[in-house]
């Protein structure tokens, strides 16, 4: 038997602040952001949190639930509440700016870094390119390209944590579609700015992004492709 | 806004990478000594001996059994790193660590078996 | 210079793989019963094999040590890359410096 109320503490405050409680009715079939949105519209309208689409497809409302960062919508309270208990707060490796909200300025931006933008080698002018999808490249391409960055990995990433320069788990992997892209033609220039300070060699593999990710991506994995790639560019002469 | 108890951290993949790192340094820290201790024989065996009979005490040798361990946690765990690297993924990876922490245990364990 | 040090730590790892795997099986033989410097000395005094395999090993432990522990240094503590980097290189130095003395204190006659 259920009781019928939760007891959930929320972050309050930017860097400096502290959790407070609240208790919230508890109902069958309910979502972290549920709860979040009960706080929000009948008991503190002052609380700032970002949501969007509440379905899991637009990677908006990821949050540190219980020490873990999840997508709130996606996740039910009956599997993570097991004490009765919530404790949520913004995700973690980024400024916040009131209460759950983060500022995702420097993750987007890390991703421009990474060169995670498509560099096209044809014009509208061209003929469509015949991409086969089952041939290994667009394997390895398809199987990284879902991700909607919503920072689940690079607020869980203890790289990204002790290093400041250190690119992120979803702009190296968006980085490993691109390079895995025929149509795209940037390869050189992008290898080269994963192959600098904070680039993919500075992944320990610790796999926390793969354990992680919403979408069951692998960063790792497609990190380890980035630098097989970008040790056979330096050998080969191609990045310095 | 500290990271409170981040419950990932507990998957036993990143216990391995922890492990990895945390051994390599401790054998790091280590290997000056070790170098020391058999730069003792460049003048014949008398300073060497000397000091291999003060490694005959049971603390010493379980602090051997412990180097042991690290050598082998640290080498299992590097292997894991360049599989991981260069070979194609593998799922099933976890009860690959934990195997790997196993056997280093198992090796460390028989080496004390045979010191003492 | 990242792609450089990564390669120089991953083939020194997979130099050294074998080469641990040997030590180990050289602490097991040494220790099977008490440990002279008679024992050791016996057996590595004026051997090539003795020099060249501890002599690439201290080479290789070296190089690997030293780029594990810039890593280390940078993310850990509060040098900066380039002071980490200097650190790891005279850690590195020092390493490669004992080690050579210790294969020499055994390998010389």
């Amino acid at each position: 038997m259920e009781s019928s109320e939760l007891s959930v503490s929320l972050w309050r405050g930017a860097r400096e602040g502290r959790y407070e409680t609240y208790r919230v009715p508890r109902h069958e079939s309910q979502t972290v952001l549920d709860v979040v949105t009960f706080v929000q519209r009948h008991i503190d309208p002052t609380l700032s949190y970002r949501f969007a689409c509440r379905v899991g497809v637009c990677g908006s409302c990821a949050m540190t639930i219980n020490g873990r960062p999840r997508w709130t919508c996606r996740t039910h309270v009956a599997k993570v509440a097991g004490s009765g208990h919530l404790e949520i707060g913004p995700l973690e490796n980024m400024p916040v700016i009131k209460d759950l909200a983060t500022d995702m300025a420097e993750f987007f931006e890390k991703w421009q870094r990474a060169k995670g933008v498509f560099s096209p080698s044809q014009t509208r002018q061209d003929p469509i390119a015949q991409i086969r999808p089952d041939s290994p490249a667009r394997i390895a391409a398809d199987a990284a390209i879902e991700c909607i960055n919503c920072g689940v990995c690079y607020a869980g990433c203890d790289t990204v944590r002790w290093n400041a320069d250190y690119l992120g788990p979803a702009a190296l992997t968006r980085a490993w579609t691109l390079l895995n892209d025929e149509r795209d033609d940037g390869d050189v220039a992008r290898l080269q700015a994963i192959s600098e300070s904070g680039g993919c060699h500075s992944c320990h593999s610790h796999q926390s992004c793969q354990e992680l990710c919403p979408q069951a991506l692998n960063p790792t994995g497609a990190i380890a492709g980035l630098k097989r790639r970008s040790a056979a560019a330096y050998l080969k002469g191609e990045i310095s | 806004m500290s990271a409170r108890h981040i419950k990932h951290r507990s998957s036993g993949l990143w216990l391995a990478a922890m492990i990895h790192r945390l051994s390599g340094l401790a054998l790091a820290i280590f290997l000056p000594f070790h170098f020391l201790v058999l730069g003792l024989a460049i003048h014949g065996g008398a300073g060497l001996d000397g000091f291999l009979r003060w490694t005959d005490q049971p603390l010493v040798k379980l602090a051997e059994g412990g180097l042991v361990f690290l050598l082998s946690v640290h080498l299992l765990g590097g292997l894991r790193v360049l599989v991981i690297e260069n070979f194609p993924w593998h799922d099933g990876q976890k009860q690959l660590a934990t195997v790997a922490a196993a056997i280093s245990v198992v090796v460390a364990v028989i080496f004390l078996a045979r010191v003492f | 210079m990242n792609v450089r040090l990564y390669i120089w730590q991953r083939a020194t790892a997979t130099l050294m793989a074998p080469l641990v795997l040997g030590h180990i099986a050289v602490i097991f033989y040494a220790t099977r019963q008490g440990l002279t410097a008679a024992d050791i000395l016996a057996r590595t005094q004026g051997s090539v094999l003795w020099a060249s395999y501890y002599g690439i090993f201290v080479a290789a432990v070296s190089i690997h040590a030293a780029i594990g522990v810039r890593n280390i240094l940078s993310e850990w503590s509060p040098l900066p890359d380039h002071g980490a980097g200097l650190f790891a290189l005279l850690f590195g130095a020092a390493l490669a410096l004992l080690g050579f003395y210790a294969v020499a204190a055994v390998v010389l006659v």
